[in-house]
């Protein structure tokens, strides 16, 4: 009892530090990445090319002030970035790296093996919405009003294809755990037969971390950062970090439910470093993405979730309950 | 014309296809696609960026940069005779001359008179070379360098000295064509 106890505290040590160590690299990754996609170098004048330049930027953001305007619910100001940081750390627990028996071990190379792992991950996304909508409304400020709506109605119309789309993976697999989703994916890759749900998931996993082309929540060009406009300092961090966090999460479940999660050649031990490689690979891909494609319009947004994404994982989810069933 | 008339010889207006349907969703696919190979591309070809106080951008020799008073190789006489054509030329009013006679024991430059003062005025200047056009000694000519920034505005009033000296730094020259 007891050594499951530790076994469970170092696990959630290991984790915690790993992704959280990941996050400043995506966020060098990201400058950079976007810099090369522009013709431009990026950030390279803090340490060697530049990697110095997120703690660089953490260190200015820890030693600004903590701005709150007149007219803000300063406790409301207070919490909302933990919300947006406390959803994004708590559904990495759900994240598979390996087997249970991988490392010859038997505590299984994630945080909690549960049997609801996908709901898990979306009643904390869920959750994480109220992050946004409570930072923006109780900045007092007009555009942070704005950007919080949005974010509302936003995540709220592309939960609901996500969700669909996984629903695919869950009947084909039978099982909402992560882990073992993972384990049905021996034969083949859950992104053949699921393809169709794979490009959902992503499009709306983009709305769903608000990253372009739908960061219409933040809107720097017309709603000045939306609901982070009235944030400073580590409050803006801790924001910045969770959107971070999102886009890791979000490919970690795509690798997890579409790309065979921690399954690759080679011996089984390199199990966590696959599962690395394509959670970086999704982080890549929402990079590129964001080069590429402008943002969208709101009425644009609205419509393509409703009309075209909806019915689209609706269908996806009938044919693959057909298929299963005449199978 | 009757409006009849208008309305045949239009040309009809090229619209794109109509949205929505199967079609829309595949074209949207493919363009994303195509958007998607675009950035890839950049990617691959590296960036065009010239870090500039370390690297410059290389001028072509015609550049019209920092002015230069020239003097003659093999005699060392100013080619400057005093004349002020050029603050004749000058449209923005930025070179000021003063002239003075040569004196046997005072041979400044080849011919009777010579510049006693001779400033151009760089944050007026507008780099238009109509004063080396107009010099008939090919005395000032346009050099290439084009770092002129100062703290001060007196700073940047050039004096004969100034302009007579070798620039200490070189701007680096690209050849014709390339």
């Amino acid at each position: 009892m007891l050594e499951g106890t530790l076994v469970m505290i170092a696990k959630s040590i290991v984790i915690f530090a790993v992704l959280l160590q990941i996050v400043p690299v995506v966020l060098l990754a990201e400058r950079k990445i976007l810099g090369r996609f522009q013709s431009r170098i990026g950030p390279n004048r803090v340490g060697w090319r530049g990697a110095m330049q997120p703690l660089a930027d953490v260190g200015k953001l820890l030693s600004k002030e903590q701005f709150t305007p007149e007219t803000a619910v300063p406790w409301m100001m207070a919490i909302a970035p933990v919300i947006s940081v406390v959803t994004a750390v708590a559904t990495m627990a759900v994240i598979p790296f390996g087997p249970f028996d991988a490392w010859g071990g038997n505590f299984g190379l994630y945080g909690i093996d549960v049997s609801i792992g996908i709901l898990y991950f979306f009643a904390f996304g869920s959750l994480a919405f109220y992050g946004l909508m409570l930072g923006g409304w109780s900045s007092g400020s007009k555009y942070s009003f704005l950007g919080a709506m949005r974010a509302a109605a936003q995540l709220i119309s592309y939960e609901v294809a996500l969700g669909l789309s996984l629903l695919g993976v869950v009947m084909t697999a039978g099982s909402m755990s992560l882990v073992t989703i993972v384990e049905q994916q021996d034969g083949i890759w859950f992104i053949v037969p699921q393809f169709v749900g794979f490009c959902i998931f992503m499009v709306a996993g983009f709305a769903e971390t608000a990253r372009a082309p739908f960061d219409l929540p933040e809107g720097d060009a017309e709603i000045v950062g939306g609901y982070n406009t009235e944030f400073g300092g580590m409050r803006f961090g801790s924001f910045f970090m969770a959107e971070y966090m999102e886009i890791l999460i979000i490919s970690a479940i795509a690798a997890a439910c579409f790309l065979g999660g921690w399954r690759g050649p080679g011996p089984e031990g390199l199990a966590p470093v696959w599962m690395l490689i394509k959670i970086l690979g999704g982080a890549f891909f929402f990079i590129w993405v964001r080069a590429s494609m402008p943002r969208l319009r709101y009425d644009q947004l609205m419509s393509f979730g409703w009309k075209v994404l909806l019915p689209l994982a609706t269908l996806n989810v009938l044919v693959t309950a057909i298929v299963l069933v005449a199978t | 014309m009757t409006p009849a008339d208008w309305r045949s010889a239009a040309k009809p207006v090229e619209r794109g296809p109509e949205p929505g349907g199967v079609g829309a969703v595949y074209r949207v696919f493919g363009e994303t696609l195509r958007g998607l190979k675009t950035t890839m591309g950049r990617f691959a070809e590296g960036h065009h960026t010239i870090q500039y106080p370390e690297e410059k951008t290389p001028v072509y020799p015609r550049f019209r940069g920092r002015h230069r008073l020239q003097r003659f190789e093999d005699t060392g006489l100013e080619k400057c005779v005093g004349c002020s054509l050029c603050v004749a030329a000058c449209p923005a009013k930025c070179i000021r001359v003063v002239a003075a006679e040569n004196t046997p024991d005072n041979q400044v430059s080849a011919g009777e008179r010579y510049a006693a003062v001779y400033e151009i005025n760089m944050s007026r200047c507008i780099f238009c070379g109509y004063c080396e056009i107009a010099c008939p000694f090919d005395a000032i000519t346009m050099g290439n360098d084009y770092e002129l920034a100062d703290y001060t505005r007196s700073d940047l009033i050039f004096t004969k000295e100034m302009l007579l000296a070798d620039p200490p730094e070189h701007t680096p020259l690209r050849r014709e064509g390339e």
